[in-house]
């Protein structure tokens, strides 16, 4: 496979591959899912995610899709009366119910024999990870045929960035105001929405940022082409709710993967399969230092004592998903060490994996 | 011509199919019959009323059976814990599922205040092991009933229990309300003051 | 022919009957019945196509059918209490998008103190959410009102919950008709969805709507319901000429014409009232009884018709407005603004205390002595209450009043020696 170094992406270099390495995006007869006209801040992850993701869902479904949306961002500059951005069906009910919601419409497609038309639901981290848990729960239990993606800005931004259980340990936001001796978000919380998919035994759960767009857009293809329950888990920087500069966005989604703190893989049936190996490991003061929501760990003399934390998850991260690999290997031992860190967790109380981990006890 | 009837028991019991089973006695004979029952918390031997109203008009009235004509006593341990017998009216009649006396029961006062001719108790927990393999009395005992008050017939009550219990215990409760049936009918004098205007009130 | 079922069964046969695509409930006392029977019959392959879904709660359960009904099926669902609460939410989305889902509600007390018997606090807690609410006074009504709610849902674009005592009607056994298949497919065409999730015609659903158009889109939500109470009758009409027997309609009124005293009450109390009303007459009283069975919408003008001529009207409620008074009573007075008629608030059977001949009586003794209050809450053992006040008062005895007033009443042994 040949790289193109110029932004370490493939789009350069579409003319050259092969027509199904080509990104949806280079396609001129794509679907355009959400067009332009959306309120969406400049540089918003989400909108860039959205837009990539459903392209490729509308491909590999030959456009039969339909689209079930939690409140939030994307619903919200997506659709301001009487506009909207959606090229595709899409309904929006309310913030705790969108899988529910992507139940009922593939139960009325079944009951009507229009099984060729697929469906997806979508949310924020809060409407999937908080108040939508319990409906998504329910969708994975029951296998109904939906894929859900989650676009994880790590907070509830639409509501004027207010802590969510995504925002990451140490992370500021309105209600984790680092005042004081807080460290911003406290350690210890924080739901693994990826690997609680995963307990659910989905045929597909996978984890994606917008750095790796082609990456992204081939897990929603892998995610199509399997029927059940299915999660998708993709990192959007909000640089409004992370304090970032609006052309960083892709940026910093390359140096949260790059640091360990956020791992990209995939995972059918319970088990971790592939892993998308770290290509130039960073200290993840690189990543924080870029966002405004960390800024409290570098101001005066500073909270070196936060960022070794921090540091500390990232490199459990890099152990436990064997990060490091070489490109393409498939841990094969590290899934059996995965899965008895999780029974682990469960019954001695040590943190979850992921971003989010933090010290509770002894590790 | 209106019938009212309480039967008291535990959860479990079956007093609530027992009172769907009379009203569908009931029915097979052209008459209105409406069941309904009263629960506590469900669960297993909490206790449990179920009415049956049976009329031959159609019924408007949804309100619980204050004014029994029969009471039927499913599980003598209800008797002196729950007030079964509240509100049964002078000429109603009295079944109770026990092999004891209603006077081992302690229950001498009922005489005073009722027809003596129209209180029974009858061993129909021991019928049903017999004929069912298990104690569950509730089809035995309305066998007892139809013979005390005459209010359905045997043979509707049997219709009935064919078409609402599982075939594989509707053998077995046939016979056992045939026989309690006989039991409680070879106890009765004659006379006895069954279906002929007194029992019912208008 | 009827047969001798239980009211849920009857409830469950007859909207199998209407052909719902797409049923998904969450069990609640008292629905469970209904729900039971539709699983086993949609598992039996009776009922087909049909996708039963088994939700997570009952917030889901309204949820599954919002997404179900914008797709263009025809979308049941069913519940109570509690479960109705908690798809307040999901309640009013529904109204809002206009889905024509079709709920059952088996009426019982909302807690705290938690209660599974009947009242109407449930369904009187969301009777602004936009639904068409319809209140059945009988079992036959119950079942019959499903088919001409899916009716009414789907021509004019509203969900309609079928209210039905719990326990009361739910658990009856009794003679019913379950309708045929043959004429409710003559009286209830196919659902075609005036705007659906299709790929072949797509549309956005469920915008953010601003300061500028909303008070537009609820007034239009208003004008639906205005047209659903003119539909109403028409389908009822329609109803008892297919199906030979009268059920359903916007009132009910049993020998209201010369009434002087006419009590207005919703559900089954009906029933116990037509007795009442035939031993008062056999007295010489002029009472009749006046069944709301349309809510929501409700009928001002038809109410106001109906009662213009009464000496006095009593509205019998199973719910009440705690820090007012009466719910149903104060729709009433706005029903006969302007007109003289007395009309009293009688506050009856919560948490599922039985609505007796006997308390009717003594009510109806009052009200014709002229010693009934406005306010008035039917059997309310009021020395008790007093004597709960009055400790709340001195101070004394903390501790909930429930088991304060349980112990009183004996059915909780007294506290440790």
């Amino acid at each position: 496979m040949t790289h193109f170094y110029q932004t370490g992406t493939f789009a350069v270099g579409n003319r050259l591959l092969d027509e199904d390495a080509a990104s949806v995006q280079a396609d001129p007869a794509r679907a355009n899912s959400i067009t332009k006209g959306h309120r969406a801040c400049q540089g918003c992850g989400e909108a860039l995610g959205a837009r990539y993701a459903l392209d490729a869902a509308l491909r590999a479904s030959g456009g039969q899709l339909i689209a079930a949306n939690a409140t939030g961002c994307l619903e919200v500059f997506s659709t301001p009366f009487p506009e909207s951005s959606w090229r595709l069906p899409w309904i929006h009910s309310l913030f705790a119910n969108a899988p529910a919601v992507a139940t009922g419409i593939a139960a009325a497609l079944r009951a009507q024999g229009r099984t060729d038309i697929r469906v997806v639901g979508q949310g924020g981290d809060g409407g999937t990870v908080d108040i939508g848990l319990a409906c998504l729960s329910g969708m994975f239990e029951r296998g109904d045929d939906v894929l859900y993606i989650c676009y994880d800005n790590e907070a509830y931004m639409n509501t004027g960035v207010q802590r969510s259980a995504a925002t990451p340990p140490a992370a500021r936001t309105a209600t984790t105001e680092p005042l004081g001796t807080h460290p911003g978000n406290a350690f210890g919380q924080g739901k693994n929405l990826p690997l609680i998919a995963m307990a659910h035994e989905l045929p597909y759960v996978a984890t994606a940022t917008v750095a790796e767009l082609r990456d992204l857009e081939r897990k929603v293809e892998r995610a199509m082409q399997l029927h059940g329950a299915r999660y998708l888990h993709v990192l959007v920087p909000c640089p409004l709710g992370w304090g970032s500069a609006t052309a960083d966005t892709i940026n910093i989604a390359r140096l949260a993967k790059e640091s360990g703190l956020f791992p990209v893989f995939e995972a059918e049936d319970g088990r971790v399969v592939r892993v998308s190996p770290i290509r130039r490991q960073v200290p993840v003061e690189d990543y924080l230092r870029r966002q405004q929501r960390y800024a409290h760990l570098f101001a005066g003399a500073g909270r070196p004592d936060v960022i070794a934390q921090l540091q500390a998850s990232a490199d459990r991260n890099i152990a436990r998903f064997g990060l490091l690999a070489d490109g393409g290997e498939e841990p094969a031992e590290r899934d059996g060490e995965l899965l008895d860190v999780l029974a682990t967790s469960a019954l001695t109380g040590t943190p979850p994996l992921g971003a989010q981990a933090g010290e509770r006890g002894p590790s | 011509m209106v019938f009212e009837v309480r039967i008291h028991g535990r959860g479990g019991q079956g007093v609530v199919t027992a009172a769907e089973l009379l009203s569908l006695a009931a029915f097979e004979e052209g008459l209105r019959a409406q069941a309904f029952p009263s629960f506590g918390s469900e669960r297993m031997g909490a206790p449990v009323t179920a009415f049956c109203r049976i009329s031959d008009l159609p019924i408007r009235l949804r309100e619980p059976v204050a004014e029994p004509d029969a009471v039927v006593v499913q599980d003598p341990t209800l008797l002196h814990h729950v007030d079964v017998f509240g509100g049964l009216r002078e000429q109603g009649f009295v079944l109770v599922n026990s092999k004891r006396t209603l006077a081992q029961l302690g229950l001498s006062e009922l005489y005073e205040r009722h027809l003596p001719p129209r209180l029974r108790s009858t061993p129909a927990s021991e019928i049903a092991r017999e004929r069912l393999g298990r104690p569950i009395a509730n089809a035995a005992l309305l066998g007892g009933l139809s013979a005390l008050t005459a209010v359905v017939r045997l043979s509707s009550l049997e219709r009935a229990i064919e078409q609402r219990l599982p075939a594989s215990v509707v053998e077995g409760n046939v016979l056992a309300a045939r026989e309690t049936y006989e039991r409680v009918r070879s106890t009765l004098g004659e006379g006895h003051g069954a279906l002929d205007g007194e029992a019912t009130h208008a | 022919m009827p047969s001798q079922i239980e009211g849920s069964l009857a409830v469950a046969r007859t909207v199998a009957r209407c052909r719902p695509q797409v049923v998904c409930a969450y069990p609640i006392t008292p629905q469970t019945h209904i729900v039971e029977a539709l699983s086993r019959m949609v598992a039996a392959g009776e009922l087909a196509p049909c996708e039963f879904v088994n939700v997570e709660s009952e917030f889901a359960a309204m949820s599954v059918a919002i997404g179900a009904s914008a797709t263009g099926a025809r979308v049941y669902t069913a519940t109570a209490s509690q479960g109705l609460l908690y798809m307040a939410e999901a309640l009013f989305n529904a109204s809002g998008l206009g889905l024509p889902i079709v709920m059952t509600v088996a009426n019982r007390a909302i807690g705290a103190p938690i209660n599974i018997w009947n009242d109407h606090s449930d369904a009187m807690a969301l009777r602004d959410c936009g639904w068409v609410q319809l209140y059945a006074t009988d079992n036959q009504e119950a079942a019959d009102m499903h088919v001409q709610a899916f009716r009414l849902a789907q021509e004019c674009s509203l969900p309609v919950m079928v209210c039905m005592d719990g326990f009361v009607l739910t658990h009856a056994v009794e003679p019913l008709e379950v309708a045929e298949q043959q004429d409710v497919d003559a009286y209830l065409p196919p659902f075609v969805a005036r705007q659906a999730l299709d790929p072949s015609a797509p549309a956005t659903i469920g915008a953010m709507v601003g300061p500028e158009a909303f008070t537009e889109v609820r007034y239009l939500a208003h004008a639906k319901q205005m047209d659903a109470l003119d539909a109403i009758p028409g389908l009822a009409a329609e109803f008892e000429r297919r199906f030979d027997r009268a059920s359903g309609g916007l009132l009910g009124g049993y020998r209201c014409e010369d009434a002087r005293t006419v009590i207005v009450a919703l559900g089954s109390v009906f029933g116990t009232l037509q007795d009442v009303v035939d031993e008062r007459r056999a007295d010489g009283r002029t009472v009749g009884v006046l069944a709301i069975k349309s809510f929501r919408p409700f009928p001002l003008a038809e109410l106001r018709a109906a009662l213009a001529d009464a000496g006095q009207v009593i509205v019998l409620e199973r719910a009440f407005a705690v820090g007012v008074g009466g719910i149903v009573s104060a729709d009433v007075h706005a029903a006969l603004a302007g007109l003289r008629v007395p009309i009293h608030t009688v506050v009856a059977g919560l948490g599922g205390r039985a609505v007796t001949r006997r308390s009717l009586h003594a009510m109806l003794d009052q009200a014709h002595a002229g010693r009934l209050p406005e306010l008035h809450f039917l059997d309310l053992n009021t020395q008790l209450v007093e004597r709960e006040l009055a400790r709340m008062r001195e101070g004394t005895s903390p501790g909930p009043h429930a088991e304060n007033i349980l112990r009183e009443l004996g059915i909780v042994a007294a506290g440790p020696v």
